[in-house]
């Protein structure tokens, strides 16, 4: 019973940073019909973002302290940000008007450029996150050890995704996103400008991974160029289980599969762990392709 | 309701059928029968039903009661290429034409429906193969001279204008050698002049090729022109059916496209 | 294309590979091993082109056929080998054969349920195939798992790899450019259409997936016999979007021009490796200041995809703007 309840809680720290991340991936797709491949990247640069920050700021904040941390966690978010913007303005813009397979194609070349040019600038070895925010231990009953990290990332996440709630159903730009979402054209032609409803899609997206890294880095320190790509796939398939374009879809399917991936390696093998997210994707593309939140698009003939 | 004449040896029957999309129901009890080499046009406002209709001839959609039987044998639940192969072909309202392919190959495509060879054959490249891609080409260049395209025969599809996509569209859809052809608004988008061309070339297809027409249209000028019968849809209900002055001056079929 | 004399130029193709397979102990082993290298993806990237290319499929996960063919065709030569030339050739054929065909069923078992999958999705499903053959070899004690599988017999030489290069062209290129073949672009252009003009495309879609994975199994065991060590992590995921750069660089559905770009790519890091000035001997590279030469062809790829496709989108080497060719 122990042991369930610390991979569950396990399954729930792993959950919410995939949440984070499968976020981003819906949120563009909901409006670009688009898969961002090079999303889990932006994850691997706001935790490097983060690595390189931390010395910088234990300059003016004592470290490790939850102020170090709220600072380098913000200011990465919004390097993210940037980068994301950045991207979406050089390399997804001009192709909107192109087949989906060429903007696919082209978010593969991101991906890949930002991940070897990251081997090449940063090293291809792994580093070791500094520690950022204090770590307390909670409880050891029975060998249950849960430490504040855990609770952090939840809480985090939760703080986020409460945000991101706000700003998208009580801003004007969110309700924007969202009108994008249903219909482009028409948001369009009621004066919403969609190039900065899209760049800000993505700004939004890519500080929501930045967090993500941040939060994994606290949580699994050893960081490296390629930490991206595992985590990125699996919080697309997160993407897809909760409804491919459903924010709230994206954040279930996030814990969904955090939570099946630590109970599968804990109980059954480890070795499989990988191919466990790629096994639930296969499943659900078979019997239900529109996710669990997702409504069907039907194509006309 | 105008009387519905007997049809003369029945090709195609279209028996109660009933289809629902979530909560609406496009096409409700739908009966409706074609005999063989007849021209009926299908007509109705917007979202009468119309392509519905075309889609569940044609295996694209599954009704959810009722039954459809060409030439005496039901189609429900077969796939679509199945049904071409049985003998029914269509073209789309928003032309469907394989773009990277050329006009010549475009025809030539639809061939392996007629195809006595096999993978093996196309690997294997005998005599056998070479004799029927030979037979092939020749159908081919026969079916795009009786419809003036033989001059385009290596131009890539898209390259072609508006009207000679249509009617190209029209030519592959001949090449499955169908027995019940369906025009789904082939004349949309055309001016006076091609649309008249249109009528007079749906009118020589019938003849020539001795198979029964089904026409979805708006344009009244070339349903009126010349179709044999008429079967009018709105909101998915058959609520008029018989010759074009009958359907015309059906009180019913007025305020259907006059509407409130 | 009517292609008369097919079969004259694969018998041509193959008794000039023979020939040329017999002189070559007077040539180079390093450029042996570069020309089977460059073989060994023309196989690669023309049976992914089939998928990908002619039929519209895209799939990421080629590099799990190539894995299967590979390890396949490994265990079967690890067992059975040590025997004179003669028969030694016709195991290796056999040993082929087998991971081509074993990687067909694997074809056949991933074509089938990502059939009603389209574009992104279709991509990443096939993704996670590879994936997860990569997993289950990594988990495989028969063939070493992550520790690697040495393969105890370099059978490759030139007559396998060319004569296997050869055949697999022509199967390419006779399928698609007959009427039968025309429907596999078809399928890629307009399924509806297709499937309204009498076209079964699950067959043509899950063909597409049968034949490309088999010649990919082929080229996964040429390769295994070539370098004689397999790990799981050479099948990974990169392994197939670096076949996918030489089908979209070429063309999709551009038979000649992958060719061509399968031939570049191969020889990209060669080139730059002389540029650098570094020594290429198998396993032993001098290293010069310019070290750094090998990491950057993966960044060097995915710049060339980004460019390629804002500018481009139709492949380096499409001369002409159709695809197709007309028949005769």
């Amino acid at each position: 019973m122990i042991e369930f309840l610390q991979q569950l809680i396990n399954g729930l720290a792993l959950g919410s940073i995939l949440a984070l991340i499968a976020i981003g991936y819906t949120m563009v797709y909901g409006i670009l019909r688009f898969i961002n491949f090079a999303h889990g990247d932006i994850f691997m640069l706001g935790a490097f973002s983060g690595f390189y920050l931390a010395p910088k700021i234990a300059a003016f904040l004592p470290t490790p302290s939850v102020g170090a941390g709220l600072v380098v966690m913000g200011i990465s978010m919004a390097i993210c940000a940037v980068i994301g913007v950045i991207i979406e303005r050089l390399a997804y813009r001009p192709l909107r008007r192109s087949p989906k397979l060429t903007m696919l194609i082209t978010a593969i070349g991101v991906s890949l450029f930002l991940e070897y040019t990251g081997q090449f600038v940063f090293g291809a070895a792994p580093k070791k996150f500094p520690d950022l925010i204090p770590v307390y231990p909670l409880t050891h009953i029975g060998g249950l050890n849960i430490n504040s990290n855990q609770v952090v990332v939840f809480g985090v996440t939760l703080l986020l995704l409460l945000a991101l709630r706000f700003v998208t159903l009580k801003t004007k730009i969110g309700t924007a996103m969202r009108a994008l979402s249903f219909n482009p054209e028409a948001a369009a032609l009621m004066g919403i400008n969609t190039d900065v409803v899209i760049s800000f899609t993505f700004a939004l997206g890519s500080a929501l991974a930045a967090a993500a890294g941040i939060l994994y880095a606290v949580s699994y320190p050893a960081i490296d160029p390629l930490m991206g790509i595992l985590p990125g796939l699996k919080a697309f398939v997160a993407a897809v289980l909760g409804g491919i374009g459903n924010l709230p879809g994206a954040a279930l399917g996030g814990i969904i599969i955090g939570v099946t991936e630590t109970l599968v390696s804990g109980y059954i093998s480890s070795t499989y762990r990988d191919a466990i997210a790629f096994g639930v994707l296969i499943l659900i593309l078979l019997i239900k392709p529109s996710g669990l939140m997702g409504k069907k698009e039907v194509e006309k003939v | 309701m105008t009387a519905v004449e007997q049809v003369q040896n029945v090709l195609l029957k279209v028996e109660k059928v009933t289809i629902r999309f979530g909560g609406l129901t496009a096409v409700s009890n739908l009966d409706l029968q074609i005999g063989g080499n007849e021209l009926v046009g299908l007509i109705g406002p917007n979202g009468a039903g119309k392509t519905t209709v075309f889609n569940l001839i044609t295996g694209v959609y599954q009704p959810a009661e009722g039954e459809i039987l060409f030439d005496g044998r039901s189609v429900v639940g077969s796939k679509p290429y199945r049904i071409t192969a049985r003998g029914i072909a269509r073209t789309f309202q928003n032309i469907r034409l394989f773009s990277s392919l050329t006009v010549f190959d475009n025809v030539r495509t639809v061939f392996h429906l007629h195809l006595r060879g096999d993978i093996r054959h196309a690997l294997w490249r005998g005599r056998a193969f070479h004799d029927e891609e030979e037979s092939i080409a020749g159908r081919v260049m026969e079916l795009l001279e009786i419809f003036h395209l033989e001059k385009l025969r290596d131009a890539p599809a898209k390259s072609l204008s508006y009207g000679d996509q249509r009617r190209l569209e029209i030519v592959r859809a001949l090449a499955a050698q169908p027995k019940l052809l369906l025009l789904d608004e082939p004349a949309a988008g055309m001016n006076a002049n091609e649309k008249t061309d249109l009528m007079r070339l749906i009118q020589f297809i019938k003849d020539r090729f001795k198979i029964s027409v089904l026409l979805v249209e708006h344009d009244m000028q070339v349903v009126m022109g010349i179709c044999e019968r008429i079967v009018v849809l709105d909101y998915g209900v058959k609520i008029a059916e018989g010759k074009p002055d009958e359907v015309r001056r059906d009180p019913k079929v007025i305020q259907a496209y006059l509407g409130d | 294309m009517r292609f008369r004399h097919a079969k004259l130029v694969l018998l041509a193709a193959l008794g000039l590979s023979l020939l040329v397979s017999l002189a070559a102990d007077r040539i180079d082993p390093y450029v042996l091993f570069v020309l089977y290298n460059i073989g060994i993806y023309i196989i690669l990237a023309v049976s992914l082109n089939l998928i990908n290319g002619y039929t519209g499929q895209f799939s990421l996960g080629h590099a799990g056929f190539m894995a299967v063919g590979g390890y396949t065709a490994a265990v079967i030569t690890n067992q059975f080998g040590a025997l004179n030339p003669f028969a030694s050739g016709v195991l290796f054929f056999g040993a082929l054969l087998a991971g081509g065909l074993l990687a067909a069923v694997v074809g056949l078992l991933v074509g089938l349920p990502t059939l009603r999958l389209k574009g992104d999705y279709l991509a990443i499903v096939t993704l996670g195939f590879g994936e997860i053959i990569r997993v289950i070899f990594q988990n495989m004690d028969l063939v070493g798992g992550a520790r690697g599988l040495s393969v105890m017999h370099g059978y490759t030489n030139f007559f396998w790899t060319y004569g296997m290069v050869a055949v697999t062209v022509y199967v390419v290129l006779t399928l698609v450019h007959s009427t039968y073949g025309r429907g596999f672009i078809a399928v890629r252009d307009d399924e509806i259409a297709a499937e309204a003009m009498g076209i079964n495309t699950t067959k043509y879609k899950v063909t597409a997936f049968v034949v490309g994975a088999f010649f990919a199994g082929i080229a996964g065991g040429l390769y295994a016999h070539s370098t004689q060590f397999l790990t799981p992590g050479g099948f990974n995921f990169m392994q197939s979007i670096a076949i996918v750069v030489m089908v979209i660089l070429g063309g999709m559905g551009n038979t000649p021009g992958v060719i061509l770009a399968a031939i570049l790519l191969t020889l990209l890091p060669e080139g730059l490796r002389w540029v650098a000035g570094v020594e290429h001997l198998p396993g032993i590279a001098k290293m010069h200041p310019l070290g750094w030469i090998g990491d950057t062809r993966m960044i060097i790829y995915s710049l060339l995809l980004i460019v390629l496709m804002l500018t481009r989108p139709q492949g380096l080497f499409t001369w002409r703007r159709k695809i197709a060719e007309a028949a005769p």
